[in-house]
Formats: structure tokens, C-alpha cells, sequence
């Protein structure tokens, strides 16, 4: 941000020194916007014991602009999908998902949402990856994914959020894909 | 309450029910026709004071399929029961125990749900874990993994 923004002195002993900062819209907003990244409170298996480990004070997820877990999809940016999502579970997530507001992000947490984990060959119940129901933007691997690669998963999500821009409703190149196949 | 008691008590009641008899210390079990388990459910809980039903599971044996029944006294030792009763695959009716031992509602929607045993006279016998218009029992050893569902590809290539 501090280089983007041009401070302009007009006079030494001007009132207005220190107070008149230049930026774009899109650089004002998108650091807004990245720096308070309020997640869904919604763990679906032992994943989420990651997830409230990282939001606990020892990896302390607060420190990056991210954390106050929302109990409802109305008020989160973001998605993490922590554990493993079962075919009975797949239409509540998607629910779910369709009642975020945009822009929103879906990280998928874990083996499970990745691809199926190890339910991948007997798991007649789990959903083969969380992307053949939502649009995944950052995929955390790992059985659990330990906090500092929840966190790594935030940054990406992060540095997405720096490539929106207000006025692109339709977010072009942003948007994740669903898995068709 | 020993195996050994409980076999002898139900040898005198149901003597033609009892048809076998594993008095093995770690995990002893009889072995009960199912015609004849609700009243040797009865027996058991009544007269062997065996009023705690452990759990409930059943297992796929190709012709056949078990249920196994893990009973204990509440208040005694340590000492579980097992109890089979094996039904042919193509008709696998149980007559329920659900009054009889409460721990029985959810059991054998369970079993009914993942092995497809037919617990008749339960009074509320729907699927307990998989989605309720789910096909098929998936712990059957025959089972095949649904391609699809609602639309969602299941399986990996």
C-alpha cells in the first residue's frame, strides 16, 4: 500500500500536511477488503480442528487481518471447506456457498475437499473433491493441513483479493471454475 | 451372569432356539434361529439380567447375514455376551427388539441403513446415516458405488 500512495505537501506549515493521501479506488478497497477476511464458521470434519487451531492464539490468525469466524454465510468473504464433504452434506454446502455475498472466496482444506482423500477408491459417501460442487479458489493439501499451511492458503486468498477491481462485476480471470469432466 | 449360566438358562427355556454355542473366554457367543429371538430377547434380559445392549452390528456372510447382539448386565462384571442370529440374504427379516432394549431403535436403523437387514415390527425404520433417498446398502459386500449422484460424479478414472 505505502508505495502506491503519494503524499503531497503543498506547504510545510499547511494544515493539510500529513493529511491529503492520493491512491486508486481499487488499491483502497482491496486492502480494506484483505485485511479484515472474515471466514465461515463451518468445520465438517477433523480438519476443523486445524482450522480452530489456527484461529487460536498460538498461529493466531487474527495477526494477518483474518479471523472473526462468522455463524452465518451472510456476513463471510470466505469459505473454508475443513473436512471431508459427504454426498449427504453437498447440497447444505452448497447452500451455503450460494448464500455468501460477493465477492467470495472458497478455500478447499485438506485431502478430502481436495480430491477425495483417502475416501477416494471406497468412500461411496464422500463427494470426490469439493470442486465438483463449488468453485475452489485455493486448494490447502495436506491430512490435516498444519495451521502454517491454513495460513499459507490465506496469503493466496489475500493476493487474489489485490487483483480485484471495483468497477469488473463479473471479477474476469478471478473466478474459479467448477470441475466438469 | 457367565456364558455358561446364560447358555444353560436358555438351553432349559428355548432348548430348540439355541443352535450353537462358542464359549471361547474373550468373546463368547450363541448363536439364536431367528424365529425364535424375540422370545429368547426376552429370556435374556428378564432371566439372564443381561438389560444393556451394548451395540448392535452385522456383518455380510455371503449366504447369509448376521447380526450380532453384544449384551452385558449394567451393573456386574465386565462380561459381554454375543448373540447371532443369521437370516438368509435374499430374505433377511429380524423380528425387532427395540422395546426390549432401547439402545436397539438406532441400532438397527443402522444395520438396516449400511447391511440391509429387515428389523420387522421396528417402528420407525428409515436410512439414520446415508441420505435419505440413497440406493442401496453399502456394506454388503456386492455393493457397487453409485456413478452419480444428483448429478455429481462419483467416481475417480
Amino acid at each position: 500500500m505505502a508505495e502506491s500512495i503519494q503524499e503531497i505537501n503543498l506547504n510545510n506549515d499547511s494544515p493539510t500536511r500529513d493529511n491529503i493521501l492520493i491512491t486508486s479506488v481499487d488499491q483502497l478497497v482491496n486492502w480494506t477488503r484483505r485485511s479484515s477476511v472474515w471466514p465461515m464458521t463451518f468445520g465438517l470434519a477433523c480438519c476443523a480442528i486445524e482450522m480452530m487451531a489456527t484461529g487460536a492464539s498460538h498461529y493466531d490468525i487474527d495477526r494477518f487481518g483474518s479471523g472473526p469466524f462468522r455463524a452465518t454465510p451472510r456476513q463471510a468473504d470466505l469459505m473454508i471447506v475443513a473436512g471431508t464433504v459427504s454426498h449427504k452434506m453437498a447440497p447444505r454446502v452448497k447452500r451455503l456457498f450460494d448464500q455468501m455475498p460477493e465477492p467470495k472466496y472458497v478455500m478447499a482444506m485438506g485431502a478430502c475437499t481436495v480430491c477425495g482423500g483417502p475416501y477416494i477408491k471406497h468412500g461411496y459417501h464422500v463427494l470426490k473433491g469439493v470442486d465438483r460442487l463449488i468453485p475452489v479458489d485455493v486448494y490447502v493439501p495436506g491430512c490435516p493441513p498444519r495451521p502454517e499451511a491454513l495460513l499459507e492458503g490465506l496469503f493466496r486468498i489475500q493476493d487474489k483479493m489485490k487483483r480485484e477491481r471495483v468497477l469488473d462485476r463479473e471479477r474476469i480471470g478471478l473466478r474459479p471454475k467448477l470441475l466438469v469432466e | 451372569m457367565t456364558p455358561d449360566k446364560v447358555h444353560e438358562i436358555l438351553k432349559a427355556k428355548h432348548a430348540q432356539a439355541v443352535s450353537a454355542f462358542d464359549p471361547n473366554p474373550k468373546h463368547p457367543s450363541i448363536k439364536i434361529a431367528p424365529e425364535f429371538w424375540r422370545v429368547v430377547a426376552k429370556t435374556l434380559r428378564d432371566d439372564c439380567g443381561l438389560d444393556y445392549l451394548v451395540s448392535l452390528t452385522a456383518v455380510d456372510r455371503a449366504a447369509e447375514l448376521e447380526a450380532i447382539y453384544t449384551l452385558e448386565v449394567m451393573d456386574g462384571a465386565r462380561c459381554p455376551i454375543h448373540v447371532r442370529v443369521l437370516v438368509p440374504r435374499d430374505n433377511p427379516l429380524i423380528a425387532t427388539v427395540e422395546d426390549i432394549w432401547r439402545t436397539a431403535d438406532w441400532h438397527e436403523r443402522e444395520a438396516w441403513d449400511l447391511m440391509g437387514i429387515t428389523f420387522v415390527g421396528h417402528h420407525n425404520l428409515v436410512r439414520i446415516l446415508c441420505a435419505e433417498d440413497w440406493e442401496g446398502h453399502p456394506l454388503r459386500k456386492d455393493y457397487k458405488s453409485p456413478d452419480t449422484y444428483h448429478g455429481i460424479k462419483n467416481n475417480v478414472t
